[in-house]
C-alpha cells in the first residue's frame, strides 16, 4: 500500500484530497513495524503477550531492561509496540489518568474509560499544531472492580480506542489475527490458562516464520490478570511460562510431523 | 444568641441549618430525614426548608451547618456526579459522591461549616451511608445522625437501631428520632422530611404530625 503522499503529508494538519490525513497513516506505519502484541479476553481472565525477538547479544536478556508490558494501576496492564519511547509515554499518561480518577472518585478506573482518555489523548497530538502523531498501539487489559468483568481494549495512533475478544497488532498481525479468528473468542471465550497456552504458541509460530529470526531465541513477556492473580495485573509466574513453552514446542512439532505426514502420503 | 457547634464559625447575619439529620439503612435501600428550620441566631428564616438535596437518581445528601456552604458544595456535587454518569455511562457509586464532597471539605476547610450525611443506593453495594465531618472526615457508617439536634438522640439510635428493618420500620425510627431532637433542639423544628431511596425509585415525603412532641397523639 505505497501510495505517494505527492505533497498532503507533510503536515498531520493536511488532509489529502482523498479525505486521508498521511502524517497519521505513517505512524500506524510505524506500529506495523514493530514486535507483535496479542491480548486475549478470556471467560475468567487477560492475557497480554509480547514478542521481544533478542535484537542482538549484548542485550541484557531480561522482563527488567527493555520492558513492553506495563502495569498503570493494580487492575490494568498495557502491552504496546511501535516506537518503544513514545509508548512509554502514553504509558505514563495512563498512570496519571488512573491516578487522578481514583483521587477524585474514590475508586479505579474503569477500563473504558481508561481507554476513552488515552485515546483522545493520542487524538490530541494528530491535530494539534507542531506535534506529531505517536507512533505506538496501546493493548489495554483490565479489570472493572463494579461489574466484575474483563475488558480488552486497543489504542491506536489515530485515536480510535475499541474493545476486543481478541487483538493483534504490530508486525505479524495479520498472522495472528487469523490465527485468533481460528479460536472463535467471540462465541465461546477460551479459559485463562488456554488464552496463555494460544498466545505462547501464536507468537513463537509467528517468531519461527520468520527466517530472518533464524538463530535469535524469542523471547516472550506474558502478564494477566485473573482470579489466580488476585485480580492484578501481573507477569504470568516464570513456572507457568516455562511449563508453556514446552507444551508449544510439543505442539509444534507434532504439527510438523503431521505435516510431513501428509506430504508423504 | 445560641452556641451551637455551627454558630461559632458562621459570619455575621449568615443563616445556618442548625438541625438534625438522619440517614438509616433498611433491606434495598435508606430512608433519610431531616428537620426544616433554618436559622439566623434565635431568628427562624425559613420554617420549612428542604435539607434534603438530591445529588443524582439514587444518591442524596442531608445539609447541616452553613445553609450557604451546603447548598455550595451540593451543586457542585451534583454537577461533578452528571459529568461522570456521561462519561462512564453507568450510575454513581455513593462511595464516589461521598468521596467528592470529602475532597470539596477537607482543601476548603478553613472556608467551610459543612456536616453532611450522603446516602443513596448502587448497584455495586447497594445501600451505603457516609457521614463527612466538619474537617473532611468521610466514614462508612451503618446509620448516621448529624446536626446540632443530633446529640440529643444519640441514646435513643443506639438502642432502636436494628439491621434489615423494612421501610416503613426505617422510616418510623426517622421521624420518631427526629421528634425528639426537635423537642429538645431550640435550633431544629418544623416538619420533619423524609425520602426513601431504592433501585426502583425515591419516595419523598413531609409530615407535621411529630410522633413525639408537646402534644402527644
Amino acid at each position: 500500500m505505497a501510495s505517494s503522499g505527492a505533497g498532503y503529508d507533510l503536515s498531520a494538519s493536511t488532509f489529502s484530497p482523498d479525505g486521508r490525513i498521511f502524517q497519521v497513516e505513517y505512524a500506524s506505519k510505524a506500529v506495523e513495524n514493530a514486535g507483535t502484541v496479542i491480548g486475549i479476553k478470556a471467560s475468567n481472565g487477560i492475557v497480554l503477550g509480547v514478542s521481544k525477538p533478542l535484537l542482538h547479544k549484548m542485550v541484557v536478556p531480561s522482563t527488567c531492561s527493555y520492558k513492553r508490558i506495563h502495569s498503570v494501576d493494580e487492575h490494568a496492564g498495557i502491552a504496546s509496540t511501535g516506537f518503544l519511547p513514545d509508548a512509554r509515554q502514553l504509558v505514563g499518561r495512563a498512570i496519571d489518568e488512573a491516578a487522578n480518577w481514583e483521587d477524585q472518585y474514590g475508586v479505579k478506573v474503569p477500563p473504558d474509560v481508561l481507554a476513552d482518555r488515552l485515546g483522545y489523548f493520542m487524538h490530541y497530538y494528530t491535530l494539534s499544531g507542531g506535534l506529531r502523531p505517536f507512533g505506538a498501539s496501546c493493548v489495554i487489559g483490565a479489570y472493572d472492580q463494579d461489574t466484575k468483568q474483563y475488558k480488552l481494549h486497543m489504542v491506536e495512533p489515530n485515536g480510535s480506542a475499541a474493545s476486543y475478544y481478541g487483538v493483534a497488532t504490530g508486525k505479524g498481525k495479520q498472522a495472528a489475527k487469523t490465527e485468533l479468528e481460528k479460536l472463535n473468542l467471540h462465541k465461546e471465550p477460551c479459559t485463562v490458562d488456554e488464552a496463555v497456552q494460544h498466545i505462547a504458541k501464536i507468537l513463537t509460530m509467528l517468531h519461527q516464520e520468520n527466517k530472518d529470526n533464524e538463530g535469535k531465541p524469542l523471547e516472550m513477556e506474558l502478564s494477566w490478570i485473573c482470579e489466580a492473580s488476585k485480580y492484578k495485573h501481573v507477569g504470568v509466574p516464570k513456572a507457568r511460562i516455562a511449563e508453556v513453552k514446552a507444551w508449544v514446542q510439543e505442539q509444534l512439532e507434532e504439527e510438523d510431523d503431521d505435516e510431513e505426514e501428509a506430504m508423504e502420503e | 444568641m445560641m452556641h451551637s457547634a455551627e454558630s461559632q464559625n458562621l459570619k455575621d447575619g449568615e443563616v445556618s441549618t442548625g438541625t438534625t439529620i438522619i440517614a438509616i439503612p433498611f433491606q434495598g435501600g435508606v430512608v433519610v430525614g431531616a428537620d426544616s428550620r433554618t436559622s439566623t441566631g434565635s431568628y427562624v428564616a425559613v420554617r420549612t426548608s428542604d435539607k434534603i438535596a438530591c445529588l443524582s437518581d439514587h444518591i442524596y445528601a442531608c445539609r447541616s451547618g452553613s445553609a450557604a456552604d451546603t447548598q455550595a458544595l451540593t451543586d457542585y456535587i451534583r454537577y461533578y456526579l452528571q459529568q461522570l454518569k456521561i462519561e462512564t455511562g453507568r450510575p454513581a457509586r455513593v462511595k464516589s459522591a461521598a468521596h467528592l464532597l470529602q475532597k470539596l471539605v477537607y482543601q476548603n476547610k478553613d472556608n467551610l461549616s459543612a456536616g453532611m450525611i450522603v446516602a443513596g443506593w448502587d448497584p455495586v453495594e447497594g445501600p451505603a451511608i457516609y457521614s463527612i465531618a466538619l474537617g473532611g472526615t468521610c466514614l462508612k457508617v451503618p446509620f448516621a445522625f448529624s446536626g446540632s439536634g443530633s446529640l440529643y438522640i444519640t441514646g435513643l439510635l443506639d438502642s432502636e437501631f436494628r439491621e434489615n428493618m423494612s421501610k416503613e420500620e426505617a422510616r418510623a425510627l426517622v421521624k420518631k428520632a427526629l421528634a425528639h431532637a426537635m423537642a429538645r433542639d431550640g435550633s431544629s423544628g418544623g416538619i420533619i422530611r423524609t425520602v426513601a431511596i431504592t433501585a426502583e425509585g425515591n419516595d419523598r415525603d413531609y409530615t407535621s404530625e411529630l410522633p413525639y412532641g408537646p402534644v402527644s397523639y
